[in-house]
């Protein structure tokens, strides 16, 4: 993940369960400035109760938190999940 | 704990001096009201752990490892949190024994039949939580401990779940050991109890050795080698420094229980569950799991169609609202109810009918 990426982010987490969702903690004060990103660079699907915002980008599907979260689903190893985020986030 | 801590924090069972005087009654006394909390005969029968996971682990090692060999068998149901399956499925492999798993209908009950059809003269341990972490259903241990001493097996019951919601009594449930945390029913993390039947605790070896476990350390200078013998119940089985002001919460958190009566708890947490299962189960999008009677308590999983677990988690989340996705560390259950994982909201006694109705509010919105 690239220096710029990283300054965005708080905490990666793995889930149990066997969907094996993985959730991206933004740090606080950087969540504003990463859904500007996340708009300007992935497609806004639509949204839900101003709470949750699903994009897609390219062939990945991933859900933006009102708290700050980001939950990725079936990335299935580190490197390309460190390759979408510095694409998001760019 | 602050009062401890300002004014009495000292070792245990060590020095001569006041402050360890004051700190060992108060190390003891809090053994007394745990003791009296779940009704154990003799305050010897308490173990202070770290928790339900170290207690689990206690008696696989101490008792499991000791007593159970090829031939024999043991029971643990499928709808047991992982600390009442590892630790036997690591003294399995090291003793040969073997574990029948017993079975949940699909609404996450304890398969009686099963249960009944796998217990035989082979099976010299039960493992059984009192109530399931992720369905909430009630186990009916007074019963199925009977059943089990019909066959002179012994069981162990998880009562992580059971102990901080409702009144326990180890003695009217025959219990043979019962395990459970001070963080899930007020008190700090890092301590728990282990109540074991003296006289399985005085058959059995220490679990950890060192410091405060031992009666004598003996160096025999010709042979050079140490004699070491136990000291007494409970202290054979605490080596080393003690949670002392671990102990001192839990106590503290029990007198507050105590205090607004278990009996009180457990109503006003059936209120909360009968309500919330009313209401969430008119909701569109949603599947409830576990039985709808009154036979559970206030854990409630469920999943949302289209979102995962997870999802729904951070969805209450932003609205501060704290509920559990995942598996919650119950990964076979999952599997049997062919679950992929669960949200689970769970209630304490605490919480309110207007904060259920903003929690079933806040659902409606996905
Ligand atoms: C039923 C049950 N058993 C055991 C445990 C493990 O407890 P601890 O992590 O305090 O050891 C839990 C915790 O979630 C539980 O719910």
């Amino acid at each position: 993940m690239s220096a710029v990426s990283a300054d965005y982010i708080a905490r990666i987490e793995g889930t149990c369960g066997a969907e094996s969702d993985i959730i991206v903690v933004l740090k606080f004060d950087k969540k504003d400035q990463a859904l500007e990103k996340l708009l300007k660079n992935a497609t806004l699907k639509n949204q839900i109760a101003d709470m949750i915002y699903n994009f897609t980008y390219k062939e990945h599907v991933f859900r933006f938190y009102a708290s700050g979260r980001i939950i990725f689903k079936g990335i299935k190893d580190k490197q390309t999940l460190n390759k979408l985020i510095d694409s998001l986030l760019l | 704990m602050v009062d401890f801590y300002e004014n009495n924090n000292a070792n245990v069972h060590r020095g001569v001096h006041a402050l360890s005087l004051e700190a060992t009654e108060m190390y003891e006394k809090s053994r007394e009201q745990v003791a009296q909390f779940i009704n154990a005969k003799d305050v010897s029968e308490i173990i202070f752990t770290r928790g339900t996971t170290e207690a689990m682990n206690f008696v696989a090692y101490s008792w499991g490892l000791n007593n159970l060999q090829k031939d024999d068998e043991i029971l643990v149901s499928l709808m047991e949190h992982h600390s009442n399956i590892v630790p036997w499925e690591i003294i399995s492999k090291i003793r040969g024994f073997k574990i029948n798993y017993v079975n949940t209908n699909p609404n996450g009950t304890l398969n009686i039949k099963d249960f009944e059809n796998k217990l035989t003269s082979k099976t010299k341990l039960v493992c059984l939580n009192h109530i399931s972490n992720v369905t909430g259903v009630v186990n009916d241990i007074k019963y199925l401990s009977k059943i089990v001493h019909d066959y002179g097996a012994i069981i162990i019951v998880d009562g992580a779940q059971s102990v901080p919601h409702m009144k326990v009594d180890v003695q009217d449930l025959d219990a043979d050991f019962l395990a459970f945390s001070g963080h899930k029913m007020l008190g700090p993390t890092g301590i728990g109890v282990l109540y074991g039947k003296k006289v399985l605790l005085q058959q059995m070896e220490p679990f950890h050795g060192g410091g405060e476990m031992i009666k004598d350390v003996t160096f025999n200078f010709k042979n050079q080698q140490c004699i070491t013998s136990w000291n007494e119940l409970p202290w054979k089985f605490e080596a080393g420094t003690p949670n002392i002001c671990g102990a001192i919460g839990l106590a503290a958190a029990i007198k507050y229980l105590n205090h607004i009566n278990m009996s009180n708890i457990f109503a006003h947490e059936q209120t909360l569950t009968k309500y919330a299962i009313n209401n969430l189960k008119n909701l569109n999008k949603i599947t409830l799991y576990g039985p709808t009677d009154s036979n559970r308590c206030g854990i409630i999983s469920f999943n949302i169609t289209g979102f995962s677990s997870h999802d729904v988690a951070l969805f209450c989340d932003s609205y501060g609202i704290a509920i559990r996705s995942g598996y919650h560390c119950a990964q076979p259950l999952h599997q049997i109810l062919d679950l992929q994982s669960t949200a689970r909201a769970s209630f304490y006694f605490y919480n309110t009918v207007q904060e259920i109705r903003r929690f079933i509010e806040i659902l409606q919105e996905l």
